[in-house]
């Protein structure tokens, strides 16, 4: 079996489609000379050129800006936004102008920019370095947002991401750069097509990024003493593959979401309202819903590992679910 | 250059002076219109009107390549009609009818018409710089030999994707021109309020930018001085920044009165009205009265016809709701 690290998945991801298609640039603080602060775009700027792998000033604005319109003159950009937190400096762009863009011209523009940008927390970054930032973009139809949490998915969702005529927002999660997986089918992974990554006929947990190993971990716990889990990780949440959750929920007919933001406005919270409209009928238990502290990231270790939920705190809330 | 009694350059006419003039007339009495229609309440929202800036719509926009890209504001009723989009179709998006550029998806605000390379009217402050970026950077990566203008209004320069945008233009020289349309008010509020430099072009300065100040309502001015911004553009010599300096008749949009103006400047602008200021100038240059008056009532018959057309079109289909919002 080969394995690559999740970083080496999205640098692959990214020549790949650069060999594809010579429309693909990469743009962003530090992608081109130095490789990416996080060394995503590494070795990109000696196989492609400075005229397609564009290092720029610290300028989100301006960043976004140029993406959205190199993508109307027919590039494929895909703009690098370091650390996720930074997309309130171009919130316009992202929220304003990207997703409404072909909207408000009826239909005259396509916009295919992908923003990548580095999300989660975990890593010591503190309060302005750990958000998971696709939850602020939940309002706003007009943008796709893809969260992979293994290698192979970072491949494939971002391969699908430069190939979409649609703004794709792609959140790579900091503490999984360095984490492998298998790589023996590297392909395009479609958009809205949830993965089954563990069966279980006793409930239904949905995690991403993250969460989606740590409720792995916990469905190992939980089996030991007797509790099979469903483990699904949306690796999109626009689209979102409900079909995927409802039909795991008409075998286990309980739910558990377990997610890395505060539950005020985010995906999962959603996820538990679009389950209890379309499926009340189906569940025999309230959905779990498992957020983060409803408060800024913490810098302290201790602080942070208590912000974030744990494999500990999936587990009780799946037992307390499978036990209602 | 003063902000009043400034003198034009002595510039040779170009090569079509006609066209200059029809172009301004149509787009003043289209916006009489979009006034009337407004009081009718037949237009949503609000609207921004142009009049007395179209000598730099008019004068920017032909002196461009009909593949060249503009894009702008709000204020944008100008820009898109001197670029090339057809009356009827503006007017329908205006009234939110089907037919419109936008079918009938953006309004007043957000005129596009990309097959004239009117690339967009944006209603975010600022937000049309960095795009303008894109679209130069995306036609020279692709090989192509196009110029992308800007519009954006006095009050943008204070903004901050204004100075992100100059700067990395600057620093990539892309084919660019940035157009400042200073009509002294940024909203409601006189320039000096808001506005530590004297003259906008010098804010080019700092991002080692060429700069040109011109008269906006000169119509001949503005063709000349963005007719070489576009020639350097193409020649890769990097982006201009030119500020026009020009004034708005009516307020900032059609709700404002504009009572904040010092009693006597609106008149004083009025006798510097570009329109009639350049009839003067191709009667001095052997134009005769009676061809520019029939060229006018053309003009207005046209926009007249093209409002009829419009208003004859019916509201979007309901489906068109959930159109486009993605591919």
């Amino acid at each position: 079996m080969t394995e690559i690290t999740y970083r080496e998945g999205l640098n692959l991801g990214l020549r790949d489609a650069m060999e594809a298609d010579a429309d693909v640039i990469v743009l962003g603080e530090d992608v081109a000379a130095a490789g990416g602060a996080f060394k995503v775009t590494d070795g990109l700027l000696g196989a492609f050129g400075p005229q397609r792998v564009l290092d720029t000033p610290i300028s989100e604005q301006a960043i976004i800006g140029a993406a959205i319109g190199a993508a109307v003159e027919g590039l494929r950009p895909v703009a690098e936004i370091m650390f996720a937190d930074f997309a309130a400096t171009c919130f316009d762009g992202i929220a304003n102008e990207l997703p409404k863009y072909r909207y408000m011209t009826g239909g005259q523009v396509s916009v295919p920019v992908v923003v990548r940008m580095a999300n989660g927390a975990g890593g010591g970054f503190a309060a302005q370095h750990s958000q998971s930032v696709e939850n602020w973009f939940l309002n706003v139809p007009g943008l796709k947002v893809a969260v992979p949490g293994t290698p192979a998915d970072a491949y494939g969702l971002l391969r699908a991401a430069i190939e979409d005529p649609d703004p794709v927002l792609f959140f790579e999660h900091k503490g999984l750069y360095n984490s492998r997986g298998a790589a023996d089918t590297l392909e395009a992974v479609p958009f809205g097509r949830a993965a089954t990554v563990r069966q279980g006929s006793d409930l239904t947990i949905v995690a991403s990024q993250l969460m989606r190993h740590r409720a792995i971990e916990a469905a190992e716990e939980l089996s030991a003493s007797g509790i099979e889990a469903t483990v699904i990780d949306p690796r999109t949440i626009v689209p979102f593959d409900l079909e995927a959750v409802l039909s795991s929920l008409e075998a286990t007919n309980r739910l558990v979401v377990a997610q890395e933001c505060p539950a005020a406005g985010s995906w999962g919270a959603s996820l538990v309202a679009q389950v209890t409209g379309a499926a009340f009928e189906l569940l025999d238990a309230p959905p779990g819903l498992l957020s983060a502290k409803d408060t800024p990231v913490p810098y302290a270790r201790n602080l942070e590992l208590s912000w974030l939920p744990s494999v500990a705190d999936i587990e009780a809330v799946c037992r307390a679910t499978a036990a209602y | 250059m003063s902000r009043t009694g400034a003198q034009s350059p002595s510039v040779a006419l170009p090569e079509k002076p006609l066209d200059l003039l029809r172009a301004m007339h149509e787009i003043r009495v289209f916006e009489d219109h979009v006034h009337r229609l407004f009081a009718q309440g037949m237009v949503r929202g609000s609207t921004h009107l142009c009049q007395g800036q179209e000598a730099v719509s008019v004068g920017a926009c032909h002196a461009l390549r009909e593949d060249d890209s503009v894009t702008c504001t709000y204020r944008g009723h100008g820009a898109v009609l001197a670029k090339g989009a057809s009356p009827d179709r503006a007017f329908a998006e205006i009234l939110g009818r089907q037919g419109g550029l936008c079918n009938g998806k953006g309004g007043s605000m957000h005129l596009t018409d990309v097959a004239v390379g009117a690339m967009g009217s944006f209603a975010i402050v600022g937000a049309q710089l960095p795009i303008a970026n894109g679209l130069a950077l995306g036609a020279r990566t692709r090989g192509r030999d196009r110029v992308s203008l800007c519009f954006f209004g006095d009050g943008t320069t204070n903004i901050g994707a204004f100075h992100e945008a100059l700067n990395l233009a600057s620093i990539w020289r892309l084919p660019v021109i940035f157009l400042c349309e200073n009509n002294g008010y940024g909203e409601y509020t006189p320039l000096a309020t808001t506005t530590p430099v004297e003259q906008l072009v010098d804010r080019a300065d700092s991002y080692a930018m060429a700069k040109q100040q011109v008269d906006g309502n000169d119509v001949v001015a503005v063709f000349e001085v963005v007719s070489d911004a576009a020639r350097r553009a193409r020649e890769g010599a990097g982006p201009t920044f030119v500020e026009a300096l020009t004034y708005r008749h009516k307020g900032h949009s059609r709700g404002d009165p504009a009572k904040y103006r010092p009693e006597g400047e609106l008149e004083s602008w009025l006798e510097r009205d570009p329109i009639p200021a350049y009839e003067r100038r191709l009667i001095a240059e052997g134009f005769s009265a009676q061809e520019l008056e029939e060229l006018t009532t053309k003009a207005r018959e046209a926009v007249d016809d093209a409002l009829e057309r419009a208003l004859s079109w019916p509201e979007p289909d309901a489906e068109a709701l959930a159109e486009d919002v993605y591919a």
